[in-house]
C-alpha cells in the first residue's frame, strides 16, 4: 500500500515536471527533408504538423541523412541521453538499433516506422498504402491503350510487393487484359537509375507508369515520352510532368503523429503496432489531375468510399498468384501478418521476386 | 615563365611531416569553418560540438571507440599496399566481403558449433580469407596483366556491395523478419565479448593488436623491408632481386585479409547481422586515415580514433545545429587534398624558371 502511494506521488511529480517543460521530440530521417518523397512526407506530417498542433508544449529536433546500421545507434543514444523523451525513427534499417536503444533507455518512448518489433517503450507505425495503390491501379487499367503498364520498383521488400499486388488487382478489376511489368532498380532514391528503368518500360510499350521510388524521375521520363505516370509519397511530384501526371498514392503522416504525440502528452501512450489506412486519413490518393476522364474519377471516388467504409478490401479473395495457385480463398481477406510478409505476385504481374 | 618541380635530395624530417599533417588538418578545419559560416552558423560552436561529446564524455568516447574499430582495420588494410605505392582503395569491398563471410559462417556453415572458442576463430579465418580473395583479384591482375589497381579495387567495391545487397534482399532474407532485407541474428556463439551496454566489444582490442602486428610486419620482417624498397623505386626493387609480382600480390592479399577481419569484427562485435548499407563508407575514409598517419601503424590507431570521434561528432553537429552531417565528407575531401599537396611540397622544390 505504502509503495503504491509512493509510486503515485512519484508519478504525480513526474507529471507536473513534464507539464513544466516542453516534451522533447526527435526525428531521425534516412534522407534529406526536401526529397519530394518519403522523408519530406514525414517532415511535413511530423515535424511541421506537430509544431502546429502543439506549439510550445513540444520542442522538436530532427536529424537528416542518418545512415542505417551502427551509426544510427550512436545518434539514438545521444538523443536519449540528452533528454529527448519521444523519438521517431523513420526507416526500417534502424530497427535493430532502435530495439537496442529502447532497452538502454526504458524511460524514453521510441516509435519506429515500417519495422515490426515492439516492446514496453517501443511502438511501430505504418499504413495500408495498398488501399491507395489499388485505387491508382483502377486509373491505370482504365487509361492504358496498349494494355501494358510499367512499374518502377525499388527493392522486393514486402512493402513494395504489397503495393505492386494491390496496384495490379486494381488494374485487372477494370481491365482483365492488362499486365503490369515490373523493373527493379535496387535503390530507393537514385534519379538517373529510376529514369533509365522508366524509359526501358516505355520502350517496351508501356503507356502508363507507376512507381515505388522516392524521386519524380519516372514522371519526368513519362513527360518526355508522352505517356502517363502515377507518382508516390507526395503530391509535389505532379509539378514534374504536367502532361503525364495522373495522381499519386500519398502518405499523410500527420494523421498518425498528431494523435500519437497527444497520447504521450496525456500520459495514455501505449506501445502498439499502428497500421493506419484511408479511413484514418493516413493514406490518401492525391487529387486526380484533369487528364483522368470524369467517369474514371467517379469510379475511383466510389471505390474510395467503399474502402473507407470497410465494405471493400483490395486483398479480398479469391486471389491467385502468378502460377495460378489460390492464395486467398473467396470471402476471406488477407491478414495483417500475411500482408506484412507478402512475397508473391498476383496474376497479371510480369516480373519475379528472387527467392 | 614556367613552374618547375625538382625532387629534393633529402627525405623530409619527422618533424616537418608532423607539422605538415597538422597544417593540413588546420586547413581542412578552416575550410569547414567557412562552409559553416556560409550556412549562417557559428563555426566555433560547430568545432565545439564536433569534439565536446565525442571526446569529452564517457558515452561519447565509447561511441568513438566503436566507430574507430572498422576504420582502424580498413586503414591498416590499405596501409600495407600504400607502403609500396600500390593504390589499394578496395578496403570497402574487402570489408564487406569479410562481413559477408562471417555471416555465412555464423548462420549457414557452422550451425552446429556452439562453442565461441571454436566459432569466433573460424569466422575470423573466413572473414580474412574472403577479404584476402578480394585483394588477391586486383593484385594478380596488376602483377601479371598490368591492370591499374585503382580502377580494379574501386570496381570490386561495388561488386561486393551489390553481392551483400543481393543476399540480404534475396536468399538470406531473415527468417521471422517479415521478409525484410536483413539476415537472421547471429547465434550467441558467434558474438564477440561485450563490455557494458555502450557497444564496447572485444573487436576493438583485436583492432589495436592488429595495428601492432602490422607494425611488426612492416618494420621487422623481410616482407616489410621489401615493401619499403619497392615503394621507393619499383625498378630498383627488381634489380635488388625482389620478386615484385609476388610482393604486389602479397601486399594486396594481406591488406585484404585485415580489412576482411574488420568486416567480421563489425558483424560479430557490433551489428550481429548483415543488412544493406551497414557501412557508411569506412573503407574510403580509411584512405585518408592511412595518409594522415603517414603509413605508420601506431599513428593509425590515433588517427582512426580521431576520425571515429569525428563521425560521432558530426552527428552532434546535426543534432544541435542542424548542419548536415554530410559536411564531414567535404572535410574529409579537403583534408586528403591538402595532405597530398603537402606531400608534393615536402618532396619537391618548386622553382619559377624564366624562359
Amino acid at each position: 500500500m505504502k509503495g503504491k502511494i509512493l509510486l503515485a506521488i512519484l508519478l504525480a511529480g513526474i507529471f507536473t515536471l513534464s507539464l513544466a517543460s516542453p516534451l522533447k521530440i526527435a526525428f531521425i530521417f534516412v534522407g534529406p527533408i526536401n526529397d519530394n518523397g518519403w522523408t519530406q512526407a514525414h517532415y511535413d506530417g511530423g515535424v511541421l504538423a506537430i509544431q502546429k498542433a502543439f506549439g510550445n508544449q513540444v520542442q522538436i529536433k530532427y536529424i537528416e541523412n542518418v545512415p542505417e546500421g551502427s551509426q544510427s545507434l550512436s545518434v539514438l543514444r545521444a538523443l536519449a541521453s540528452q533528454g529527448y523523451k519521444l523519438i521517431y525513427a523513420t526507416s526500417f534499417g534502424y530497427m535493430d538499433q532502435v530495439i537496442e536503444a529502447a532497452k538502454e533507455f526504458p524511460n524514453t518512448i521510441f516509435e519506429m516506422c515500417s519495422g515490426y518489433a515492439t516492446s514496453t517503450n517501443l511502438g511501430e507505425y505504418f499504413g495500408a498504402m495498398e488501399q491507395a495503390r489499388y485505387l491508382s491501379g483502377l486509373i491505370a487499367g482504365a487509361m492504358t491503350k496498349t494494355n501494358k503498364i510499367g512499374y518502377v520498383a525499388a527493392y522486393p521488400t514486402p512493402e513494395v510487393v504489397r503495393g505492386i499486388d494491390a496496384f495490379t488487382l486494381g488494374v485487372r478489376s477494370v481491365n482483365p487484359y492488362a499486365t503490369v511489368h515490373v523493373v527493379w532498380t535496387y535503390t530507393w532514391y537514385d534519379p538517373p537509375t529510376e529514369k533509365e528503368a522508366a524509359l526501358s518500360l516505355i520502350n517496351a510499350g508501356c503507356d502508363v507508369l507507376a512507381q515505388h521510388q522516392d524521386s519524380p524521375a519516372t514522371i519526368q521520363a513519362a513527360e518526355e515520352k508522352g505517356v502517363y505516370a502515377i507518382g508516390y509519397d507526395s503530391p509535389n511530384m505532379g509539378q514534374f510532368g504536367p502532361h503525364a501526371y495522373l495522381t499519386a498514392p500519398v502518405w499523410n503522416w500527420a494523421a498518425f503523429y498528431v494523435p500519437n504525440v497527444k497520447s504521450v502528452l496525456d500520459g495514455t501512450w501505449k506501445p502498439t503496432f499502428y497500421y493506419g489506412n484511408m479511413a484514418d486519413g493516413l493514406v490518401e490518393l492525391a487529387p486526380m489531375s484533369n487528364l483522368v476522364p470524369p467517369q474514371v474519377q467517379k469510379l475511383v471516388n466510389a471505390m474510395e468510399n467503399e474502402i473507407k467504409s470497410g465494405n471493400f478490401d483490395p486483398f479480398e479473395g479469391p486471389i491467385y498468384d502468378q502460377s495460378g495457385k489460390l492464395m486467398i480463398p473467396a470471402g476471406q481477406r488477407a491478414t495483417l501478418d500475411q500482408l506484412l510478409s507478402i512475397q508473391w505476385f498476383v496474376q497479371g504481374v510480369i516480373g519475379s521476386i528472387k527467392k | 615563365m614556367k613552374i618547375k618541380f625538382e625532387k629534393k635530395s633529402t627525405k623530409p624530417s619527422k618533424m616537418s611531416i608532423f607539422i605538415s599533417s597538422l597544417i593540413s588538418v588546420l586547413i581542412a578545419l578552416i575550410f569547414l569553418g567557412f562552409i559553416i559560416l556560409s550556412l549562417g552558423d557559428d563555426p566555433f560552436e560547430a568545432y565545439w560540438q564536433l569534439v565536446s561529446w565525442a571526446m569529452g564524455t564517457v558515452p561519447g568516447l565509447i561511441q568513438s571507440l566503436v566507430s574507430m574499430m572498422p576504420l582502424l582495420f580498413t586503414s591498416l588494410g590499405v596501409l600495407i599496399a600504400f607502403k609500396m605505392k600500390l593504390w589499394n582503395i578496395g578496403a570497402e569491398g574487402q570489408f564487406q566481403m569479410g562481413a559477408f563471410a562471417a555471416t555465412w559462417g555464423a548462420l549457414y556453415l557452422f550451425p552446429n558449433i556452439h562453442n565461441p572458442w571454436v566459432m569466433i576463430p573460424l569466422l575470423m579465418i573466413l572473414g580474412a580469407a574472403f577479404g584476402a580473395f578480394w585483394g588477391f583479384l586486383p593484385g594478380i591482375m596488376r602483377a601479371y596483366l598490368g591492370v591499374n589497381e585503382i580502377l580494379s579495387t574501386l570496381m570490386l567495391n561495388y561488386v561486393a556491395i551489390y553481392w551483400v545487397n543481393y543476399l540480404t534482399y534475396g536468399p538470406w532474407k531473415g527468417a521471422g523478419s517479415y521478409n525484410f532485407p536483413i539476415t537472421a541474428k547471429f547465434p550467441q556463439s558467434a558474438i564477440l565479448p561485450q563490455y557494458g551496454s555502450g557497444g564496447l566489444n572485444f573487436g576493438i582490442i583485436i583492432s589495436i593488436i592488429m595495428a601492432f602486428f602490422v607494425l611488426y610486419l612492416v618494420k621487422y620482417t623481410k616482407f616489410g623491408f621489401h615493401l619499403e624498397i619497392a615503394g621507393d623505386n619499383l625498378r630498383a626493387g627488381e634489380y635488388a632481386g625482389i620478386n615484385v609480382k609476388k610482393l604486389i600480390i602479397l601486399a594486396m592479399v594481406i591488406g585484404g585479409a585485415i580489412s576482411g577481419i574488420g568486416g567480421m569484427a563489425e558483424m560479430s562485435g557490433v551489428l550481429f547481422r548483415l543488412q544493406p548499407n551497414f557501412s557508411p563508407g569506412y573503407g574510403y575514409t580509411a584512405v585518408i586515415i592511412a595518409w594522415l598517419a603517414r603509413l605508420d601503424p601506431i599513428a593509425t590507431i590515433v588517427v582512426s580514433f580521431f576520425f571515429g570521434a569525428l563521425l560521432v561528432g558530426s552527428q552532434q553537429l546535426q543534432l544541435f545545429m542542424q548542419i548536415p552531417s554530410s559536411l564531414i565528407n567535404a572535410f574529409n575531401g579537403i583534408l586528403l587534398f591538402s595532405l597530398l599537396a603537402s606531400e608534393v611540397f615536402m618532396r619537391y622544390r618548386i622553382r619559377v624558371v624564366r624562359s
